[in-house]
C-alpha cells in the first residue's frame, strides 16, 4: 500500500440558514457535506463524482480549509489542518493548491499573467530575486504549454483553454503536492477538455502530483482517476478503484449513474439495463432519514432503508466500499427493482437545479473520450 | 507535453495574436473605448473648455468683474438694467458690473467648489466604505461587526435629505466658501461609502479572491491588490457624476445665502442667487449662469456615463 497524503475523517460542513428582521435566527442547516471519510494516496488521483448540489465542491474547499468545516478532521501529510492556526495554515497552502471551474472568474482581470504567477511565489518567499522567479515562471509556462509572450498579457486576451492553463500554471508554479481540481474542464469546449485533461496527466507524471478531481462527467473521472468516490446528498455512497466501479457498480445510485452512459455498441446499447431515477434530489437542509437515497431508490426495502443510515463497508476482498444495506442481495438479483413514485419536493430551487444538472450529466455522458 | 494536438493548439494561438504586441490592461482597453464613444468626446470637450476658461478666464475677461461701471456711468436705474450691447455682450448685472466678464471669471470658483467638494466626499466615503467593505468581505465575525457599526453611521447621514444636511452643516460652520465645500462633500459621503463597500463585498466573493487565499496571500494584501482595484470602477464613475451635482448643490447653497459672502469673487451659484431679485427686470441674469451650470453638469454626466460603459465589461460590445 502506498503512502497516504490526505486523510479526511468524518468531515462535516453545515451552512446555517438565517432568518429574521432584526436578529438573525438560525432556523436550520444546509448539510452540504455530512460525514465524509476518504483517503488520497500520494501520487494518485481521487475522482469525486455526483450531481451538482451533492456537496462535492464544498468537500474540496473544506479539505483545503477555504470553507471552514463544521466538524471532522483533515490530515495532510501528518498535519491536522482543521486546528492549524491561520499563520501556519497560510504557509501550508503552498503544498496544496486548487484549480477552479471557471478560469475567467478565478483570474483577477487586472493582473497580467506574470503577476498572477508571481503572486504565490512572493507570498511564500520562493525563488529569491526577480531573475530567479522569472526563470521559474518561464519553466512553468513551458510545462503547461503557454507561450512566453503570454507573460505581459491579461486574462481577457486568452481563450478558455488557455485561461485554464494559466490557472493550472498558477497552482503548479508553487510545486505543490496536492491539487484539488474543482470541475477543471466542465467550463471548456469538448475539444479543449481532452487537452487539459492530458495536461493534468502529464503534470502528474512529471511532478508527482496528487489530485482530487471533482467532476460530474463520468467519462472525465474514469479517464483520469485511480480511485473514484460517488457522492450523494453530502455523503459518499460508494468508493472503489476506477476500473472496479465502472465494471461492477454496487450502490443503486452508482448503478443509475452508470446506466446513463451509452455504450458505443448498438446491440449492447439496446439490451442493457437502464435505470431512470424518479423525483428530484432532496433538499440538503432536510435530508431523508436513514439512507439518503431511499426516497429514489428502486431497490429500497421497507423500514431498514428508511430508518438506518448505512455506513461505508468493504464488500469483497479489495477496497470496494459501499454504503448500502443490500449491496450483495442487489448484485445477486435477490432483490428486484420496483417502481418508485416521484415525490414532489415542495422546497427548493436547489433541488430543482440539481435535477437539471443530473439530466445534463445523464444526457451527455460522452464528454471527452480521449 | 509535445503531443500533436498541443502543437496544433499552439499554432492556432500563435496565428490568433501577434507576438510582439504587449498585453492590453483593462484600463487601457477602457480608455480606447472611451476615445471611440461620441458622448465621451462631447463630454470631455465641454469639460476641457470649462477647465481652460477657469484657468485663463481672468485674462480673457474684457472688463474687471468687480468694476461697477454701470453705476458710475449712470446707465443702471431702478428697475432698468441694460441688456446685451456691442460693448457688453451679456449686458450689466444689478450692480452695473459686466456680466460676461463675471461669467468668465466665475468659472474658476465654480470648478473649484465642484472638484474639492467631490474630493472631500470621495476621500471620506471611500475610506469608510473601503474599511467596511474589506472587513465585511474578509474579516469574518469581527469584520462584520465593524462593518455594521460603520454602515449605521453612514445610514444616519443617508437618512437626512441632502440639502437639509448641507444647510445644517453650513449653518453650523457659518457661511463661507469652505463651508460650502465641506457641506456639499459630506452629502456625497454616504453614496461613495455605500458604493465602494457594496462593490468590495461583491468582489470578495469572487473566485479569484478564493484563488488568492488558496495561494496563501495575506488578507490585507488581497484587499488592496485584488478587491480594491476591481471595485473602483463604479466609484470613479460616481465621482464624475457627483461633480455635476456638487456644482448644482453648491449653487443651491449660494442661492439660499449660505455661500461665499464675499461677492468680489464671482461664482455662478452666487450670481444665480443674486439674480432672483431682478428676475422680472432682467431674466437673462439668471439664465446665463444657470446655462453655464447646466452645460458643465451635462459635460460631467456625459463623460461619467461613457466611463460607466467603458469600465463595465458587461456593456462591452
Amino acid at each position: 500500500m502506498t503512502e497516504v497524503l490526505v486523510e479526511v475523517d468524518d468531515l462535516k460542513v453545515h451552512f446555517p440558514i438565517k432568518r429574521g428582521v432584526f436578529l438573525d435566527r438560525t432556523v436550520g442547516h444546509v448539510k452540504a457535506v455530512d460525514g465524509v471519510d476518504l483517503r488520497i494516496e500520494k501520487g494518485r488521483t481521487y475522482g469525486l463524482v455526483g450531481e451538482s448540489g451533492c456537496g462535492k465542491s464544498t468537500l474540496g474547499r473544506a479539505l483545503l480549509q477555504l470553507t471552514k468545516p463544521t466538524g471532522g478532521r483533515v490530515n495532510f501529510d501528518g498535519t491536522e489542518l482543521t486546528t492549524l492556526p491561520p499563520k501556519q495554515l497560510r504557509q501550508m497552502r503552498k503544498r496544496m493548491q486548487m484549480i477552479f471551474q471557471d478560469p475567467m472568474s478565478s483570474l483577477d482581470p487586472r493582473q497580467n499573467v506574470e503577476s498572477i504567477l508571481t503572486e504565490g511565489l512572493q507570498a511564500h518567499g520562493i525563488g529569491g530575486d526577480r531573475t530567479e522567479r522569472r526563470k521559474l515562471i518561464a519553466k512553468t509556462l513551458d510545462a503547461v504549454g503557454l507561450p512566453q509572450w503570454a507573460l505581459s498579457r491579461y486574462p481577457h486576451e486568452f481563450s478558455g483553454g488557455q485561461r485554464q492553463r494559466i490557472g493550472i500554471a498558477r497552482a503548479v508554479v508553487l510545486n505543490p503536492e496536492l491539487i484539488v481540481a474543482d470541475e477543471p474542464v466542465s467550463a471548456l469546449d469538448v475539444s479543449i477538455q481532452a487537452q487539459v485533461i492530458n495536461l493534468l496527466g502529464d503534470l502528474q507524471e512529471e511532478l508527482g502530483l496528487t489530485y482530487l478531481v471533482i467532476a460530474h462527467d463520468l467519462a472525465v473521472v474514469k479517464h483520469i482517476s485511480d480511485t473514484v468516490g460517488v457522492m450523494y446528498l453530502g455523503g459518499l455512497v460508494e468508493e472503489a478503484s476506477s476500473d472496479d466501479i465502472y465494471r461492477r457498480p454496487l450502490h443503486p445510485y452508482t448503478r443509475a449513474l452508470m446506466s446513463a452512459v451509452p455504450v458505443p455498441d448498438p446491440e449492447v446499447e439496446d439490451r442493457r439495463e437502464r435505470i431512470l431515477l424518479a423525483g428530484d434530489l432532496p433538499s440538503p437542509a432536510n435530508p431523508p432519514t436513514g439512507c439518503r437515497f431511499h426516497t429514489r431508490c428502486p431497490w429500497a426495502q421497507p423500514t431498514k432503508c428508511r430508518d438506518d443510515r448505512p455506513s461505508l463497508r468493504i464488500i469483497g476482498t479489495g477496497t470496494h466500499r459501499v454504503a448500502c444495506h443490500w449491496a450483495e442481495q442487489i448484485e445477486t438479483g435477490e432483490i428486484r427493482p420496483h417502481a418508485v413514485k416521484a415525490e414532489i419536493t415542495a422546497d427548493g430551487a436547489g433541488a430543482k437545479d440539481a435535477h437539471g444538472a443530473l439530466e445534463t450529466a445523464l444526457e451527455t455522458p460522452g464528454g471527452p473520450v480521449v | 507535453m509535445s503531443t500533436k494536438s498541443d502543437k496544433v493548439d499552439r499554432l492556432g494561438e500563435l496565428s490568433a495574436v501577434k507576438q510582439d504586441e504587449r498585453g492590453v490592461s483593462l484600463w487601457a482597453e477602457a480608455f480606447r473605448q472611451l476615445r471611440r464613444n461620441p458622448s465621451a468626446i462631447v463630454g470631455a470637450s465641454i469639460l476641457l473648455l470649462f477647465v481652460i476658461i477657469s484657468i485663463i478666464g481672468p485674462w480673457l475677461a474684457p472688463y474687471s468683474p468687480t468694476d461697477t461701471m454701470g453705476i458710475r456711468e449712470g446707465v443702471i436705474k431702478p428697475g432698468l438694467i441694460p441688456g446685451p450691447s456691442a460693448e457688453h455682450w451679456l449686458g450689466y448685472d444689478h450692480q452695473g458690473r459686466d456680466e460676461f466678464s463675471r461669467l468668465l471669471v466665475g468659472a474658476r470658483q465654480t470648478l473649484l467648489v465642484g472638484v474639492i467638494s467631490t474630493l472631500i466626499g470621495l476621500t471620506i466615503g471611500a475610506l469608510i466604505g473601503g474599511i467596511a467593505g474589506a472587513s465585511a468581505g474578509l474579516g469574518g465575525r469581527i469584520g462584520r461587526a465593524v462593518d455594521g457599526v460603520l454602515m449605521r453611521i453612514v445610514d444616519m447621514l443617508l437618512a437626512l435629505p441632502s440639502l437639509l444636511l448641507a444647510v445644517s452643516i453650513a449653518a453650523l460652520l457659518g457661511a463661507s466658501l469652505t463651508t460650502v465645500m465641506i457641506a456639499v462633500g459630506m452629502v456625497s459621503v454616504p453614496v461613495f461609502a455605500r458604493l465602494l463597500r457594496g462593490a468590495m463585498i461583491a468582489q470578495s466573493g469572487g473566485d479569484y479572491v478564493l484563488a488568492a487565499t488558496s495561494l496563501g496571500v495575506k488578507k490585507s494584501k488581497i484587499a488592496f491588490t485584488h478587491i480594491l482595484p476591481n471595485s473602483l470602477a463604479p466609484v470613479i464613475v460616481q465621482a464624475t457624476l457627483t461633480l455635476a451635482t456638487a456644482i448644482i448643490e453648491a449653487a443651491a447653497l449660494s442661492f439660499l445665502g449660505l455661500g461665499n459672502p464675499d461677492s468680489s469673487i464671482p461664482e455662478w451659484g452666487v450670481m444665480l442667487a443674486d439674480a432672483q431679485q431682478y428676475l422680472g427686470a432682467r431674466p437673462g441674469l439668471a439664465i446665463y449662469p444657470a446655462l453655464g451650470i447646466i452645460i458643465t453638469a451635462l459635460g460631467f454626466t456625459l463623460l461619467g456615463e461613457a466611463m460607466r460603459e467603458a469600465l463595465d465589461p458587461k456593456l462591452r460590445k
